[in-house]
Order: structure tokens, then sequence, then C-alpha cells
């Protein structure tokens, strides 16, 4: 019988908490780069998925996502309602914590994905729409694909693919999903007439440090017990994570002269994506090769948007699914036994290319996934119950359409 | 009785109100509005997006006076804002029918 740690039980409530504390700071940091008159709508998103997904999550969301699972594919319904889910150690994930405190940690990666996704639909995305959307997506998409990736028999685990703290599940999977909502969706009203600025950057750059701090949890946490695998998870965020902000405003500065403050705070979370994946298999000097790589990549592929023409208002796609997908090929590259003993060497310290492979399989199937059902579903509700809110609604805004409230009252 | 209204420089707001109050002016209206003439607005990027701002904030003043001292109170108001720099602004004279206290019920120049 597995004893429980003290010091990994509390690192690992702990780290729950850090994650969970992101989900408010990443409603704060969309909420600032909209305008005015969505500010609450906005904010409202993310805060209301905590709810949503934190309740699906303990009726049958953990059960889907790792329960004893249906052909690699999914996870069954033996923990509906958290049965069989108690204070004893669940050996097959983390020997040394209760079984609840794996699952509420994971809990808080459910709840802050779907949030994720909001900055792609923002400023006119239905209220009731967003709902439906949600908890279908959760269960649909979500939960599937953390199966794979993260169960003991998910098939992307079995081939080997590594992705520490969820650069598939969490970023590619929201960034994709953004993708097809904001195409679905279709353009803000407002869209190239330049009114589109944000309206309290102070306020981004509050919910960015929450974010950075949330992060710590996110990836070093993920090491589920505090050692020394924790430790070097921690390091390398902060240095993806600075390296990035840096990338970004260097690259601001070559292409219009000036970094500015949204630059500096979109690089560090650009670099925090990509080394989501990476984060327990590489060395801080990788974690500052790849966050350069994504500030500077992630910037270009903002820019790419507006040539492109989908109206991804807060850039979900370029920097979760561009730098998720960054993240997770450059594990492929960058990952070394010498950092992880589970892990598969990369490139770069001679595994060759099938290590590559592996990453690129289990980056390739979540997108693909991710595409088409959260299309199906987009339609789905789209058809039943609604996506978008009327002209009006987004005139007036959504802070007094969808909540009769207002942000300011000055 | 005249209404002097002048749109000025926010940083000239300080110097135009202690320039009226010299003169002898009991009272005006401030506002906070915007505006362009030839002066040009300022460009903000966004994530590398740029987003160009005609318009610029500006300060307008307001008093009523009497018609005798309409004269002193425009070339206050001009000397005190100007910078000889595009974007000063510009000072309209309007006629004024009535003007009433509403504490006292006092009308005309007795209310000014």
């Amino acid at each position: 019988m597995p004893a429980i740690s003290p010091g990994d039980t509390s690192f690992v409530l702990i780290s729950a908490g850090l994650v969970m504390l992101m989900t408010p700071g990443l409603a704060l940091f969309y909420g600032g780069m909209v305008r005015a008159k969505n500010v609450l709508g906005t904010i409202m998103h993310s805060f209301f998925i905590l709810g949503l997904v934190s309740v699906l999550w303990v009726l049958v969301g953990y059960s889907l996502a790792f329960g004893p699972g249906w052909r690699h594919l999914v996870g069954g319904l033996q923990w509906v309602g958290l049965q069989g889910v108690g204070q004893a150690p669940l050996p097959a994930y983390a020997s040394t914590v209760p079984h609840l405190a794996f699952m509420i940690f994971q809990g808080m990666f459910a709840v802050i994905t779907p949030a994720l996704i909001t900055g792609a639909f923002a400023e006119r995305m239905k209220f009731s729409g967003f709902v439906v959307f949600t908890i279908l997506w959760a269960l649909l998409v979500y939960c599937p694909v953390a199966h794979w990736v993260w169960a003991t028999d998910g098939w992307i685990r079995r081939l080997g693919a590594m992705d520490f703290a969820g650069g598939t599940v969490v970023h590619i999977n929201s960034g994709v999903a953004a993708l097809v909502l904001a195409v679905v969706l279709g353009r803000r009203k407002d869209y190239g007439n330049g009114d589109l600025v944000p309206h309290n950057l102070p306020l981004t750059i509050l919910g960015a440090a929450l974010l950075w701090f949330g992060w710590f949890g996110f990836n070093a946490g993920s090491a589920l017990a505090a050692n020394g695998l924790a430790a070097s998870a921690f390091v390398v965020t902060n240095t993806a994570a600075a390296m990035a902000a840096l990338a970004w405003c260097g690259a601001e500065a070559l292409h219009r002269g000036k970094p500015t403050t949204l630059g500096a705070v979109s690089g560090c979370v650009a670099g925090l994506v990509a080394i989501t994946p990476a984060s327990g298999f590489v060395t801080p000097l990788a974690a500052m090769a790849i966050g350069l790589a994504a500030g500077a990549l992630c910037y270009l592929a903002v820019l790419l948007k507006w040539r492109l023409g989908y109206d991804d208002a807060l850039d979900v796609v370029g920097i979760h699914g561009v730098g998720g997908t960054l993240g997770a090929l450059f594990t492929g590259l960058f990952a070394t036994t010498a950092v992880n003993s589970t892990a598969l060497q990369g490139l770069f310290y001679g595994g060759g290319l099938a290590t590559l492979r592996v990453q690129a399989t289990a980056v390739g199937a979540t997108a693909l996934y991710s595409l088409l059902v959260t299309l199906v579903l987009a339609k789905v509700v789209q058809a039943l119950v609604g996506l978008r809110v009327t002209e009006e609604e987004e005139e007036s805004g959504l802070d007094l359409s969808q909540h009769s409230e207002v942000g300011y009252a000055f | 009785m005249k209404k002097v209204e002048a749109i000025v420089k926010p940083l000239r707001l300080h110097e135009v109100r202690k320039a009226l109050t010299g003169i002898g002016v009991q009272g005006c209206t401030v506002s906070e509005v915007r505006g362009f003439g030839r002066q040009k607005g300022h460009t903000e990027i966004y994530r590398g997006s740029a987003v160009s701002s005609e318009f610029l904030p500006k300060i307008k003043f307001e008093v009523v006076c009497c018609d005798e001292l309409v004269p002193q109170v425009v070339e206050t108001i001009a000397k005190s804002a100007r910078t000889g720099r595009i974007g000063d602004g510009k000072i309209f004279v309007l006629p004024v029918v009535e003007a009433v206290r509403i504490r006292t019920g006092e009308q005309g120049d007795a209310a000014l």
C-alpha cells in the first residue's frame, strides 16, 4: 500500500490552486483587450466555465477522461460522481498523493481549456449558445483527447508521445476549436473599421501576471510530486516565458519600431504555451530556444491572421494553436532522458526522426479530432440554440444585452 | 448676452481658467471633447496591427457674458490658450436669448 507523501500532496494541492487562479487570470487578460461594453461578458465566459466545468468534471468528466478505458479512446462511467475516487492514492498516476488530489488537479486543466477558446468568439457570442457548446465540447472533445494523451491506456500515450502538461490536450485542442468557431461565427460587425482596440491594457497585464504565476502550478505541478523534476519544470517554464517576452518585443521593435506592453505579455504567454508540453523533458537552455522561437513565430502567426481574414478576436489560434504545435514538435527535438528517464530522446540527442514522428502524430490526431468534432458541435448548437447575438445586441455590447450590467459606472 | 465657446488644448486648461478669473469672469463650463482640425491624430499599435485615431482630446470652455465683455474674453482666451503650434483650437461667439439664475430667478445680465 503506497504511503501518502505530505510533501507531494501539499505540492499537488497548491498547484491545483495555482492552476485554478489561471482561469480568472485569463478572464482579466481577455477582458482588458475587448471594448468596454463587452468587458463583463468576456470575463463571464471564463468565470462561468469555472463553475460549469468544475461540476461536470465531478459528475462525469473525470471518469470520461481518466477512468478505466474503452478501446484506448475514452474512459468509462465507473467513476461517475467520483464513486471509487477517494483519499487513497491511485498508483497508476500518482502513488504518493490522494486520488482526489490528482483528480482536482486535472479538473483545473479541464476548466481552463474551454475558457481559452472564448477569446476567439469574444464580443459576439450568445450566452445560451456558449453554455450549451461548452458543455458538449468539454465532454466530447476535451475528455477523449485527455484520455488519449494522459490516461495509462490512451492510444497516444501508448505510442510514447510526450506531453508533460498539455500542449496537445489544452493548447492545440483549444487553438483549433478557436479557429473553427471564429470562422463559423463570422467576423465582428466592426471588424476593419479601427474601433477594435483594447479598452484596459493594465487589466490585461494583471491577467498575464496571474497566468505566468499560475503556470508554475500548471507545469511544475504536472510532476505530481515535490521532486527534482518539478524543480526542473518550474525553471524551464520561467525561462521560456522570459525569453519569449523578449523575443516578441524584439520582433515588434524590428517590425514596427517600438516594443509594446501588449506584445511583452503576449510574448510571455506564447512562451508559456510552447514550454507546456516540453516542461518535464527539456533543459533550461533548450527552454530558451523554445521561448525564442515561440515569441517570434507566434508574433508572425498573429500578423498572418489579418492576411487570412478570420476574426480570432484575441489570438487563440496564433498563440495557443501555433504555440502548442511548436512546443509539441520542439519536444521531439529537445527531450532528453537526462532530465526525465521516461522521455524518448529528441532529435538533438540522438533520437533520430522517430521521436519527432511520434510527436507529430499526437499533434495531427488532436488537431484533426478537434477540428471535426468542434465543427459538428458548433453547427448543431448554431441550429438548435444559436451562437451569435443579434446586430443590435452586438452594437449595445454583451454586458448590457446578455447580462443587463455595465462594467464601469463612471 | 453672448456665449463664447473655445476649443483649446487640454494642457492649457489651467492657464485659460486663471486668465478668465483674472478679468472678472465669475463662472464657466468646461467639458472634455474630441475633435480634429488641421492637427493630425496619432497611431496606436496592438499586436502588430496599426490603428489610427483622428480624434484628439480637447477642452471646451463655455462662458456666457454681457456684450461689452466679449472682446476682452475672446482676447484673454486666445492669449492664454496659444502655444504657436498646430492644434491650438478655435473660439466661437454665439448669441444668447435668455439667462436665468436658478436659485433666485434673476434674469438677463443679473443672472450672469
